[in-house]
C-alpha cells in the first residue's frame, strides 16, 4: 500500500517529530527542563489545556448519549457514535497528557490504593478512570460489529442501560469537580474567576461544549470524508447550543451580580481584557450569530458559531487555570515551546486516531450509496445484527 | 495537645543558624551562596528574609487543618498528633495540587529531578517524637524561634505583646489564620511585607471546608442522581415500547 505525502500528512509528521523530541526532554531531563512551571506556578499549560480543556472537549459523548437515550431525541442517533468515539479518544489522550504532567507518572495507580476521599482530585481521578472504562464499553460495539461478533454485541446491549446511567452520572460528577478543584484557592484565583459556583460553570460549559464539539466534528468529518451532512441534525444541535449558551451566560451574569462584581468587570485591567475576550467568544458572538434564523439553518453558520464558542470556553478554562493566577503570583507564565509541542502532538494524535477509527470501524451510519465498504455492507450477518445495534438500549 | 513554634521577629538577629541546622537535619546542601538565597526552595525549607534591617523567618506553617493533606489525592500529607504536617514520598504521584492549593505556598518541587519530590519543612517529626525540640529552635541563640505546646506559646506571645505593646503589633499571625497554624509569628512590622498572605485574604475558615462543602454532597448525590437518570431512562424507554405496541395494534386492527 502506498501512502501519498499530502500537506496535512507532512504537518502531522513534523508535529509528531517535535512532540517526540519534547517528550524526550520531559522524561530525560525532567519537568524543569521541559516546562516553564515553577514553585510559584506549579500548574501550567498541560493542566490548563490538556486536562481542563481536554475533558471539556470530550463532553460530547455524554451529552449526545443523554439526549438520545434519556430525552429520546432519536434524530441525534446518527451523531452518537462519532460523539462516543471523540469522548473515548479524548479521555485516553487526557490520560496521556496526565502522564506528561505528573511528576511521578509511574505511580499513577497509587490513586487506587492510597485513597483520600476528601480530595477533589481523587474524585476526579476515580470518575475519569471509571468513565473511560464506560466509554470503552460504549465504543466496543463498533469493533464487534466490524468483526461480526454477535454474542458480545448482545451482551453489551444488555448492560447498555447501566452504561448510559453510569456514564452520565460520572460525567456530571467529574465535569463539575474539575471546577471544584479551584474552590480551595480563594486567596489565589482572581475574583473574576473564583466563585463558589465554579462546579456549576464547569458542568454548564461542558454541556455547551459537548454540543458545539458535535457540530464541529460532524461538519469536519463531512468535509474530510465527503459525507452527506444531515442538516436537520445540525439544526437541532444548534438550537440546543443556543439554549446552553444562554443558560451559561445567565449563570455567569447572576454570579457577578450576586458577588457585586459587575462594576469591576467592565473596568479595563489585565484580567478584564482576558475576561472580555472569553465572554465575547463564548457568549456574545455565538449567541448573536445563532439568534439569526438564517445562521441557525445554515451548516456554515452553525460551524462558525460552534467553533467560536469552543475557543471561548477554551479561553475560559485557560483564564481559570493560568491567567487568573498571574496577579497573585506577581509574574506572567508563558508555556515553553516544548509544552506547546507535547500538547500539539496529543491533539494531532487525536485527529489521527479518529481518522483511523472512522476508516476501519462503522462509526458513521452507512450511506445509501456505500462507497468505501462494500465488503462489510454486503455481509448478511452484519445486516442482521445492525438493527439490533442501532436500537441498542431502546 | 499539639506542639508549635513561636517565632518572634523582634528578637531575631538574622544569623541564619536555623537555616543551617535545618539543612543539616534534612540532609540538604548548605553554603554561603545558599545562605544568600532569599527564598525558599526544594533545597531550602526555611529562609530568614531581610527587609530594611528587619528579619522574618519563613517556613511551613503546619496548619491545624492542612490544605495540602486535604487536597492530596493519595493522602501523601498528614498531620501527626504532635502537630507536624508530614509527607510520605512513596505515595506521591506528583500532581502538585498541594503546591497549587497551599495558602502559604510552602510545598516546593524538585523540578530538575526525574523522580521529583515535594519538599517542605516537616517540623522534625522524629526529634519531636523523641521528646526533643526542632533543630531550628534548638540552635537559635536568642530564642527567637521557640518550641513548645501551642497553647503555652499563645499565652506567652500574648504576654509579650502586653508587656511591650510598643515593640509589637497587636497580633499573633497564625493564631486564627485558615483555622490556626502551629507556627505563630510575633512581629513589629507587617508580616505581609515578607510575603505572608494577608489575614483577611486567607480568612479564618479552614480551607478544606471550601471543597468539603461540595465533597460532602457526593455520597448523597450519587444514588439520587442515579435514580433520577435511571427513572428518566425507564420512562422514555417505556414510552417507546408503548408507542411501538400501539402502532402494532393499530396495524393489526386495520388488517382485521
Amino acid at each position: 500500500m502506498k501512502v501519498k505525502l499530502t500537506f496535512w500528512r507532512a504537518v502531522f509528521l513534523v508535529i509528531m517529530a517535535l512532540g517526540l523530541y519534547s517528550a524526550y526532554v520531559r522524561y530525560a531531563h525532567g519537568l524543569g527542563a521541559a516546562t516553564n512551571m515553577t514553585d510559584q506556578f506549579p500548574w501550567g499549560f498541560w493542566i490548563g489545556f490538556d486536562c481542563l480543556c481536554g475533558v471539556m472537549l470530550a463532553a460530547g459523548g455524554f451529552c449526545i448519549v443523554g439526549a438520545v437515550y434519556l430525552f429520546n431525541v432519536q434524530s441525534l442517533h446518527s451523531v452518537m457514535r462519532p460523539a462516543i468515539l471523540t469522548a473515548f479518544l479524548g479521555y485516553l489522550l487526557f490520560i496521556v497528557g496526565l502522564l506528561f504532567d505528573l511528576g511521578r507518572p509511574w505511580f499513577i495507580w497509587h490513586q487506587l490504593i492510597y485513597m483520600n476521599p476528601h480530595s477533589v482530585m481523587f474524585e476526579v481521578g476515580m470518575c475519569v478512570m471509571t468513565y473511560t472504562t464506560v466509554l470503552f464499553f460504549e465504543f466496543l460495539p463498533n469493533v464487534f460489529e466490524r468483526l461480526n461478533w454477535k454474542k458480545p454485541i448482545k451482551w453489551i446491549h444488555n448492560i447498555y442501560p447501566v452504561l448510559i446511567v453510569a456514564g452520565i452520572l460520572l460525567s456530571t460528577l467529574h465535569q463539575s469537580s474539575l471546577g471544584s478543584l479551584y474552590l480551595i484557592m480563594p486567596s489565589k484565583l482572581h475574583p473574576f474567576w473564583y466563585s463558589p459556583a465554579l462546579p456549576f460553570f464547569f458542568f454548564g460549559s461542558a454541556v455547551a461544549v459537548g454540543l458545539a464539539m458535535t457540530i464541529f466534528e460532524s461538519t469536519q468529518s463531512a468535509k474530510a470524508y465527503g459525507r452527506h451532512l444531515e442538516l436537520s441534525v445540525l439544526v437541532r444541535l444548534g438550537g440546543a447550543l443556543l439554549v446552553a449558551l444562554w443558560v451559561n451566560a445567565l449563570l455567569r451574569f447572576e454570579d457577578y451580580l450576586r458577588r457585586g462584581m459587575l462594576r469591576q468587570i467592565v473596568k479595563p485591567s489585565y484580567e478584564a481584557y482576558f475576561l472580555w475576550l472569553e465572554l465575547a467568544l463564548s457568549f456574545v458572538i455565538p449567541i448573536t450569530l445563532l439568534s439569526f434564523k438564517r445562521v441557525r439553518l445554515s451548516p456554515k453558520g452553525l460551524y462558525l458559531a460552534s467553533i467560536i464558542s469552543l475557543f471561548g470556553f477554551i479561553t475560559n478554562r485557560l483564564n481559570v487555570s493560568l491567567i487568573g493566577f498571574e496577579t497573585y503570583v506577581g509574574h506572567h507564565y508563558m508555556p515553553k515551546w516544548t509544552e506547546f509541542s507535547v500538547t500539539l502532538m496529543i491533539v494531532a494524535l487525536g485527529f489521527f486516531l479518529f481518522a483511523v477509527a472512522v476508516k476501519y470501524l462503522p462509526i458513521f451510519p452507512r450511506e445509501p450509496e456505500a462507497e468505501e465498504e462494500p465488503v462489510t455492507a454486503s455481509s448478511p450477518v452484519l445486516q442482521a445484527v445492525s438493527p439490533v445495534l442501532e436500537n441498542a438500549g431502546d | 495537645m499539639s506542639k508549635a513554634l513561636l517565632y518572634d521577629s523582634t528578637i531575631c538577629i538574622g544569623c541564619k543558624q536555623c537555616e543551617q541546622a535545618c539543612a543539616t537535619q534534612n540532609k540538604l546542601p548548605y553554603n554561603d551562596s545558599i545562605a544568600a538565597e532569599e527564598q525558599q526552595s526544594a533545597h531550602k525549607f526555611t529562609a530568614v528574609l531581610t527587609r530594611n534591617d528587619k528579619f522574618m523567618r519563613r517556613l511551613c506553617m503546619h496548619c491545624e487543618h492542612p490544605t495540602c493533606a486535604s487536597v492530596c489525592p493519595v493522602g501523601a500529607f498528614h498531620k501527626t498528633a504532635e502537630g507536624p504536617v508530614v509527607y510520605d514520598v512513596w505515595k506521591c504521584i506528583g500532581c502538585r495540587y498541594c503546591m497549587a492549593a497551599c495558602p502559604f505556598n510552602q510545598p516546593k518541587y524538585e523540578w530538575g529531578s526525574l523522580n521529583p519530590r515535594v519538599r517542605k519543612c516537616i517540623m522534625c517529626p522524629d526529634r519531636i517524637a523523641a521528646g526533643k525540640q526542632t533543630a531550628c529552635a534548638e540552635i537559635c541563640p536568642t530564642g527567637a524561634t521557640k518550641f513548645g505546646e501551642r497553647d503555652d506559646l499563645i499565652k506567652e506571645a500574648q504576654e509579650r505583646i502586653r508587656q511591650n505593646p510598643s515593640t509589637y503589633l497587636n497580633r499573633i499571625y497564625g493564631l486564627h489564620e485558615v483555622g490556626g497554624t502551629c507556627v505563630l509569628i510575633l512581629s513589629g512590622t507587617q508580616v505581609e511585607d515578607f510575603g505572608y498572605p494577608a489575614s483577611p485574604k486567607i480568612g479564618d475558615t479552614p480551607l478544606p471546608e471550601y471543597t468539603g462543602r461540595v465533597m460532602d454532597r457526593v455520597p448523597d448525590f450519587i444514588p439520587v442522581w442515579s435514580l433520577v437518570l435511571g427513572g428518566i431512562y425507564w420512562i422514555s424507554h417505556r414510552r417507546n415500547e408503548v408507542a411501538a405496541a400501539e402502532a402494532e395494534e393499530k396495524k393489526n386492527g386495520g388488517a382485521r
